[in-house]
């Protein structure tokens, strides 16, 4: 799905979503009549320090002046993979972005990710993986690695690597395997108006709890995450 | 006093030892308090990494990470240490979820402050997609808990740096410690020059790889409140120390830390070498930075960049 599609789709009633070099700053009209703010990345950009400051400066200015959900539609690239970007500190812009989403959503600005092409690595955790419920597009594209790079990395052909892949979600590229894990909370249908699955979804958050690993447990993707740190917390509990 | 008195290094010799050669549990054990520790899910529970063996690759008892709690200069504390020489200590789906469960458990207790003694590369590759979910639910769990007051302090020193989304954890904490090897990055070395080619980034000039993400690059531009010598000794003083005057986490840190950052784009984004931002920094001598001792370098970061302690 293209991005003006997406968005006419989720915004029958208006919205003002400009894309800047990569960078979608804006925000759309719910069918409740609220607005909602919409940032992200498209056009499989580069998640930089430039981008970064942008992004974690709107969701801030948001959070003074703002009500209503927040959006964070993504098809990017992996952080941008420089001199600069890292001398800069990157890891700190990205963690920052990462605890605007984070912060906003627990003081009560829902946060959802839109996942509709790409993304990767630190790109991906400051982004999508930054809120409370991610929605999968088809057509979405989510590599942690991708294989030829994982191929270098753990000197195994490509082809082993496609074939181990059908055995476990746990390493491949794709959308399904994320949703097996429980990253992606819901797929969602192209051919219905985004805006009634939005609706839906806004009517069904929940609270804002991370709830990934027991969804990967349920799904049968991550076996072991969810029970770990749940007696990892039970015997912390005991300290006094 | 008996013979193995007398053999026994007392604990201050002990705990110079170098933090960067040290394994995780000798970091742990001598940080902490003598015999303080008591360790959550150990190596005897056999918690081992369920996705290795389709890689054919040795588990390890306790997936490279230690997680429990004990006590600093007689307060409890929770610990988390990761083993930089076990797969690089990446994030895998058991070794993310310790740490992630040991910061739920802060967060409802409110009162007990979270070290992180970080070592990794970033995700483990051989399962990437649990890797890379953990490092996010760590990143959630670790704001959650700042949320409910607890503070959390990482500690940088191992031979692993901390790398990927490491270093995007690192940059959740409330603050960070990080000595001279500790590097602090998201893309490595060797990602940066596959990637861009070696124009870009030249994996093998090491000195460019401490003076753009190691440790003194990191205190000079605000990337970490305090610089330690490469002692076991020197990070415990820091956490003592970043547990008494860091600053809680609310709206505001997030302000103030927005303002921090466009600061230094505004004043270094057009730099191209770390010895420049040093100058800019009002380093008289910036070329000298690398080889200065950890003293003589503590003296001159104190004195050309006071950190601020509200805006992580």
């Amino acid at each position: 799905m293209t991005l003006d599609k997406i968005l006419t789709s989720l915004f029958p009633d208006g919205h003002d979503v400009k894309n800047d070099g990569g960078v979608l700053l804006g925000s759309g009209t719910l069918r409740s009549g609220a607005r909602a703010l919409v940032i992200g990345v498209a056009d499989r950009t580069a998640l930089g320090v430039d981008e970064a400051i942008r992004l974690s400066g709107t969701v801030l200015g948001s959070i003074r002046n703002g009500s209503g959900p927040i959006l964070v539609i993504v098809d990017s690239d992996s952080q941008r993979m420089s001199k600069r970007d890292e001398l800069l500190g990157l890891n700190e812009f990205l963690a920052h972005l990462a605890k605007s989403l984070i912060h906003a959503d627990i003081q009560g600005r829902p946060t959802i990710g839109l996942l509709y092409g790409h993304s990767a690595a630190g790109a991906f955790l400051a982004s999508a993986l930054a809120t409370r419920v991610l929605v999968g597009l088809p057509g979405a594209d989510p590599a942690v690695m991708d294989l030829p790079s994982m191929s270098k990395v753990t000197k195994l052909p490509i082809e082993v690597l496609e074939e181990k892949a059908k055995s476990t979600p746990v390493f491949a590229p794709g959308l399904q395997n994320l949703v097996q894990l429980g990253a992606v909370h819901v797929t969602w249908d192209d051919k219905v108006s985004l805006a009634d699955q939005l609706e839906k979804l806004l009517g069904n958050m929940g609270d804002a709890r991370d709830r990934r690993d027991a969804l990967g447990k349920e799904r049968g993707g991550r076996m072991k995450a969810a029970d770990i740190a749940e007696r990892v917390r039970e015997l912390a509990m005991q300290t006094r | 006093m008996s013979v193995t008195d007398l053999e026994k290094p007392s604990v201050e010799q002990a705990r110079a030892t170098s933090f960067y050669e040290a394994s995780a549990r000798a970091r742990i054990r001598l940080l902490l308090d003598p015999a303080s520790f008591v360790e959550f899910i150990g190596p005897e529970q056999r918690e081992v990494s369920p996705h290795l063996k389709l890689f054919d690759l040795p588990e390890q008892f306790d997936d490279g990470i230690i997680v429990g709690r004990g006590s600093l200069a007689g307060s409890p504390v929770f610990i988390a240490a990761q083993e930089g020489r076990f797969m690089g200590g990446a994030f895998g789906e058991v070794h993310g979820a310790k740490l992630t469960g040991l910061l739920r458990a802060a967060k409802e207790l409110k009162s007990i402050p979270v070290l992180i003694l970080f070592d990794t590369g970033g995700v483990r590759l051989q399962e990437a997609n649990a890797g890379e979910l953990a490092i996010a639910e760590i990143m959630r769990a670790v704001i959650e808990a700042r949320t409910a007051g607890v503070k959390v302090i990482g500690l940088i020193g191992g031979r692993s740096g901390c790398y990927g989304g490491g270093g995007l954890i690192a940059g959740c904490c409330s603050a960070l410690a990080v000595s001279e090897q500790g590097r602090i990055a998201v893309s490595g070395p060797e990602v940066i020059e596959t990637n861009r080619g070696v124009e870009e980034f030249d994996s093998r000039d090491r000195a460019l790889v401490w003076r753009t993400m190691g440790g003194k690059h990191r205190r000079l531009i605000g990337g970490a409140e305090l610089f330690a010598d490469d002692t076991v000794q020197a990070f415990r003083e820091a956490a003592l120390e970043l547990l008494e005057t860091t600053a809680g986490f609310g709206i505001d840190t997030l302000n103030a830390e927005q303002s921090r950052l466009e600061d230094r784009l505004q004043r270094f984004g057009a730099c191209r070498d770390a010895v420049e931002i040093w100058a800019a920094e009002g380093v008289a001598d910036a070329a000298s930075v690398p080889a200065l001792p950890a003293d003589q370098f503590i003296e001159l970061a104190d004195k050309v960049r006071r950190i601020a302690r509200d805006a992580r």
